[in-house]
């Protein structure tokens, strides 16, 4: 990929994380990494988001709140499931209210690792993220002509 | 009479990084109820004692809060000290307590930052952040990591810091208290800022006794409790330490005492770092638990008291572990505060208590 065509918006949820991964979403944000000079915006917003940020494992009571934010969100859409908690469950995949991974609700395209994740993974993960959205619009121009 | 009307805020709010649901009773413009709603995060992480041992544990009980990650694994190590009769090295009691203090530094920055996030100033939200990730740097020089440290283990700690880490850390402490007084003007003597917070959810000194609040909370509604004037550890080597108190009990009141600490623990860190002693840094701790023996603990989290509970099983395995966060404390003044306010006002009030959602509900 060599440029990106629109700026990525992201929308963050926290599943059930310790925090640790929610503050380095926002730290890849803020000065320091500032990944929103390439125009990579924290929205609150499911509507005008892109990018749907996980952080923490899934439970019965969150189950459904991940799954209306995913479902409010517009095609085309990507999920990121951040830090090992989104990815597997972690450290935490042994406690009786973790269900998994946030993929056994909702299909996530881009697994990033790191206990807490880290912020240049982050990043990384959103330019990846990208990418599987160009693709994903393109697909989506494909089948409605 | 207005007709009242639910309306719905969180769990996914921009305004929090947290899934906090509340039900906003409102009658006009003004709250009159709010009902939490909890348990979004809840993992049953103090159950985990079953399959894992007092020391595999410390890694668990670290990740309960990614903000106060350092404070956990330090009240949980020295609960299983106590336990167990172990006496820790003095060096490591020091570089705790130096660790522990950073972490107070960069959870009351942050904390900062998003309150002025919440009423609308976005560039001193991205100034504060930006101070916030000087103390990460430290963080992740002298342990590797920037959230989860894994420093702190039963016995001591796993990581020395040398001299010349050391005075790096007095010099950047020395670097960051000029920005931060800066900072601190814009947040004390700003107009608009002033006009947000003085009087709004104002909790007097006798609500606050009767609904046990605990840290910058209480402290700021007149409360005289700080958990470090007990001298656990480190903290007994101190010259002086009067906790930061505040008498007006509003917004205002919880940003100055906040604003203050920082000072004081900017204090603290650059008086034991003279003072430190050299020495090793860990004992092993391997003995099994004794049988049915019970032992609490107390340390002075950034958000307040925080109160650990183990007790013994005869084995490896702790047979109960339970942990009380500042927050389950502080969540009655954080209701009470709500009733009565502005609906503009809601999200200031509840970050003004800098809720911790992860620790409460574990």
């Amino acid at each position: 990929m060599e440029y990106i065509k629109k700026s990525p918006w992201v929308i963050h949820y926290d599943g059930s994380s310790c925090n640790g991964c929610d503050i380095e979403v926002l730290a890849a944000l803020t000065p320091g990494f500032d990944a929103e000079r390439f125009g990579v915006i924290n929205t609150g917003n499911p509507k005008h988001a892109d990018i749907f940020l996980v952080t923490g494992s899934v439970n019965e009571q969150n189950a459904p709140v991940i799954k209306q934010i995913y479902d409010q969100m517009l095609e085309p859409k990507v999920v990121a499931a951040c830090g090992i908690c989104a990815c597997s469950g972690g450290i935490f995949s042994e406690c009786y209210n973790v269900n998994g991974g946030v993929d056994s609700i909702i299909p996530v395209d881009v697994y990033v690792p790191g206990c807490a994740v880290r912020p240049e993974s982050i990043i990384d993960a959103v330019v990846k993220a990208t990418e599987v959205l160009e693709k994903k619009q393109k697909e989506l121009k494909c089948s409605k002509q | 009479m207005a007709k009242s009307s639910v309306i719905p805020f969180g769990p996914q709010h921009p305004v929090l990084p947290e899934p906090l649901h509340l039900d906003l009773v409102v009658e006009d413009e003004k709250v009159i109820k709010a009902i939490p709603q909890i348990g979004f995060v809840h993992r049953g992480l103090e159950k985990l004692v079953d399959i894992k041992d007092y020391n595999q544990f410390v890694y668990v009980v670290e990740r309960v809060c990614g903000i106060c990650a350092f404070g956990h694994s330090m009240g949980y190590s020295e609960t299983i000290e106590k336990l167990l009769d172990v006496e820790v090295p003095k060096r490591a009691e020091y570089l705790r307590v130096i660790w522990h203090e950073l972490s107070r530094i960069h959870s009351h920055i942050l904390w900062l930052g998003l309150v002025a996030d919440a009423f609308g100033y976005e560039s001193l939200f991205m100034h504060c952040w930006r101070l916030r990730e000087r103390i990460l740097d430290i963080f992740e020089r002298t342990c590797g990591g920037r959230v989860i440290f894994s420093v702190c283990v039963p016995g001591g700690i796993t990581r020395d810091m040398d001299k010349n880490t050391l005075s790096d850390i007095d010099a950047v402490l020395d670097g960051i208290k000029g920005e931060y007084t800066q900072l601190c003007k814009t947040f004390l003597n700003d107009t608009s800022v002033k006009s947000r917070t003085i009087g709004v959810a104002t909790i007097t000194k006798s609500q606050a006794e009767a609904m046990s609040m605990v840290g910058p909370f209480g402290r700021a509604s007149g409360l005289d409790y700080d958990v470090r004037s007990l001298k656990f550890g480190a903290y007994a080597d101190l010259t002086d330490f009067a906790p930061v108190i505040d008498d007006q009990g509003d917004c205002y009141a919880r940003m100055k005492v906040r604003c203050a600490e920082v000072f004081q623990s900017i204090d603290i860190i650059k008086e034991l770092i003279s003072k430190i002693p050299d020495g090793d840094i860990n004992v092993p701790v391997k003995s099994n638990t004794k049988r049915d023996k019970e032992v609490s603990h107390v340390i002075e989290q950034p958000r307040g008291e925080c109160y650990y509970y183990t007790r013994g099983s005869g084995t490896k395995f702790l047979s109960r572990f339970r942990l009380r966060t500042p927050t389950s404390q502080n969540l009655a003044g954080m209701i009470t505060s709500l009733e009565g306010c502005d609906l503009a006002d809601v999200n200031m009030i509840i970050l003004t208590i800098d809720p911790c959602i992860s620790c409460t509900e574990r």
